[in-house]
């Protein structure tokens, strides 16, 4: 069986008396995408800021290809990873957040320059035309040297999709990012993250309300219910037959309230 | 307010001071309080010079030095927040020596009214820092960008533009407390003031002048600190568009 | 030459009762300044509310005093009145000039704790009908005390600290006292360092009790 890109092996996160995720396994293989939903307080935010290493684990392994990344092999046992590790595996991982969190101080082009630059050590000029090639890409090229605030909540969070891909990542985690939008502007945003899907060999985890482009876009969809996986299976079966009451429930109220 | 209408104060303000300066009876006082105004610009500008040192040190080292300089920073915060720039003046002016250390009066008015201010001015720094949304600490560790980096290309930066209004008013607070230093025998306004009222005691002519004069060095700071707080808020408009 | 101890504890002893006296009088200028400085600084918020052609002058007066020092206008007050015929005693001129001063800061917390309360507030007190004593007293009063207690905590703080000003004009609180028991002596260190420690240690007891009177009011809000 080919390795898996992502793994979590048992992982359980605590918040003091509430366990968010409990014991959680998950694979997510090379090039799929997979869509997250499920209500709020299920845990599916987390299992995203866990890969993305902004939360701690409380129990368990999370692997990315093959290597684990929140240890670290040390005489053959694993240890909890140092900094360095942890960098080391992250390099590997992109996010886009629900607020963008775009650096406001800096232009679009400066803000997907900005990392290549500290942290891959690229040239300024190949940093900028990698960064010039991903905002053409992302329909936002006459758009470079605006300031966040000089652009609208879609346009942003376009940026903030160029910005993660300007590192490269083999993995990239979208955090309910059209929730923060105006309505008419989300479809340029699913409108990016398709053609992503279409044209890379990008392995994605999204987690979404919108239940439309999940059926039409991701191979699986998972649906969480109190930090488990209470279903999952490709969008046909768990949007069409739901075989479990709680998605049952869910997929209702979702429909209703659109 | 906008920085156009406090130039037209300022404008007006200066303009009061040459016509009422310029009047027979007042003129004679203007040579004396305009040197005494020369000290006291000079102890504001170097005494904000090391407020700004020190306010950035103690903020800087209560966020993220290692404990025991963490705890000398907040010691030295707390002792001069809690006591006020007259008493350390005083205690610099008159207890050092018996340590040992004789001060110009112009030295003991710098470094008090420096540290004293630079005490208050740790708090803005630390306030600003913990200000800068939480988003952007996330989003420069999604891109695996380094702490010391992180801090000084997308935090620190964006936390300066926050702290120029408080800083403004820390440093009207201490032009006004440069007055204090005329107690201890420095010839700033205050004390050519004094000096004028102990032996004319014409109080209104000397007073009001004094006063407008103030005035007027408090509007340039002002006026100072939002052409700045302008300049580098490039971008950043307020109440901005990203979260 | 004789030898120079830095802390004399003997000299502590003596000096300690008449600090004492001095810090009575420091109390009594902070207390009375304050009062005036609350009365003062409702008065101008007031007028500057109620009195729309009054709104410009009472700000421009406001700025005025907050953007000049304090010691100034202590010497202004103590020495322009004789001028007009009143002769103040240092003391009087002195809480006097604290009154004003800090009046004018206070008046400031008025004015921000009052246009913290949404405006909408005001907007469902009108479509309700309730009057005006009765808004005011039921629905923006108790929304706008939280944050403006506080601030008056710390302003009372702050003028306390500054009543040392007043050595300036000779009034027998705790700075002029230690400075002549220094200067009778010519041992400076213990009354200076004890008047500081009073300071720190009332600055510290006072943030401490400010926090408290912060929170049991959020508390009786929130409910």
């Amino acid at each position: 069986m080919t390795m898996p890109m992502v793994r979590f092996d048992k992982v359980t996160k605590r918040y003091g008396p509430l366990t968010v995720l409990d014991q959680l396994d998950l694979d997510v293989a090379r090039g799929e995408k997979v869509a997250i939903i499920g209500p709020s307080g299920s845990g599916k935010t987390t299992v995203l800021r866990m890969i993305m290493t902004l939360e701690r684990i409380d129990d368990g392994v999370i692997y990315v290809e093959g290597e684990p990344l929140t240890h670290m092999t040390r005489n053959g046992r694993l240890v909890p990873a140092d900094a360095r590790h942890i960098r080391q595996v992250r390099a590997k991982i992109g996010m886009v957040f629900q607020h963008f969190n775009l650096f406001p101080h800096m232009t679009a082009l400066a803000n997907c320059t900005e990392a290549p630059m500290t942290v891959l050590r690229l040239k300024r000029k190949e940093a900028e035309e990698r960064a010039g090639d991903l905002l053409a890409m992302v329909g936002l090229a006459d758009k470079r040297g605006h300031y966040p605030s000089q652009l609208s909540g879609g346009q942003q969070q376009r940026v903030a999709i160029a910005r993660a891909l300007a590192m490269r990542p083999k993995v990239m985690l979208f955090d309910e990012v059209t929730s923060a939008l105006d309505p008419e502007l989300v479809g340029e945003v699913l409108n990016v993250i398709r053609k992503l899907g279409a044209e890379h060999d990008l392995t994605m985890l999204m987690v979404t309300h919108q239940m439309g482009f999940a059926k039409e876009f991701a191979d699986r969809v998972c649906f969480f219910y109190q930090g488990r996986i209470a279903e999952q299976g490709s969008p046909s079966e768990l949007f069409g037959a739901p075989k479990n009451d709680r998605t049952r429930q869910f997929l209702r109220a979702v429909l209703e309230a659109g | 307010m906008g920085v156009r209408s406090l130039v037209a104060i300022l404008a007006l303000t200066i303009a009061l001071i040459a016509v009422l300066g310029s009047q027979p009876q007042w003129a004679v006082f203007m040579p004396g309080l305009l040197e005494g105004t020369r000290i006291t610009v000079m102890v504001a500008l170097l005494g904000s010079a090391l407020a700004v040192v020190a306010g950035l040190a103690a903020g800087l080292a209560r966020l993220y030095a290692p404990t025991p300089i963490r705890w000398v920073a907040s010691t030295y915060v707390e002792v001069f927040r809690g006591t006020s720039a007259l008493v350390q003046l005083f205690w610099l002016f008159f207890v050092l020596p018996q340590f040992g250390l004789s001060l110009e009066p112009f030295t003991v008015a710098v470094l008090g009214l420096g540290l004293n201010v630079g005490a208050y001015g740790s708090e803005v720094v630390r306030g600003a820092i913990q200000a800068v949304p939480r988003g952007q600490w996330e989003a420069s560790t999604a891109l695996n960008i380094t702490r010391p980096q992180m801090l000084r290309r997308i935090i620190l930066p964006q936390a300066f533009v926050a702290m120029v209004p408080p800083w403004g008013n820390l440093f009207i607070e201490l032009l006004k407390s440069t007055a204090l230093v005329s107690l201890i025998t420095l010839g700033d306004l205050a004390f050519r003031a004094q000096q004028m009222n102990q032996t004319t005691m014409r109080t209104i002519p000397i007073f009001t002048l004094v006063l407008l004069i103030y005035l007027a060095i408090s509007l340039v700071i002002t006026i100072g600190m939002r052409s700045l707080e302008g300049r580098l808020g490039k971008g950043l408009a307020r109440g901005r568009g990203a979260r | 030459m004789e030898t120079e101890t830095l802390w004399d504890w003997s000299y502590v002893a003596e000096i300690l009762p008449i600090l004492a006296g001095a810090a009575v009088v420091t109390i009594e200028a902070t207390l009375i300044g304050f009062a005036l400085a609350a009365v003062i600084g409702l008065v101008l918020a007031i007028l500057r509310f109620a009195v729309p052609a009054l709104s410009w002058p009472v700000a421009a007066l406001v700025e005025f005093i907050r953007s000049t020092p304090l010691l100034i206008q202590i010497f202004f007050l103590f020495f322009v009145f004789p001028e007009f015929g009143i002769v103040l005693d240092a003391f009087t001129a002195g809480v006097l000039a604290l009154g004003l001063h800090y009046g004018a800061y206070c008046s400031e917390v008025y004015r921000a704790g009052l246009e913290a309360v949404p405006r909408g507030q005001w907007e469902a007190a009108i479509a309700l009908n309730l009057g005006q004593t009765t808004t005011f007293r039921d629905i923006i009063l108790p929304q706008a005390l939280p944050p403006i207690v506080p601030a008056l905590g710390n302003y009372l703080v702050a003028l306390f600290k500054e009543t040392p000003l007043l050595s300036a004009i000779a009034v027998l609180e705790l700075m002029q006292t230690a400075k002549i028991l220094g200067s009778e002596t010519f041992r400076y260190n213990e009354p200076i360092t004890l008047v500081g420690l009073f300071f720190l240690a009332m600055s510290l007891v006072s943030a401490a009790a400010i926090r408290l009177v912060e929170r049991y009011l959020k508390r009786r809000v929130a409910r």
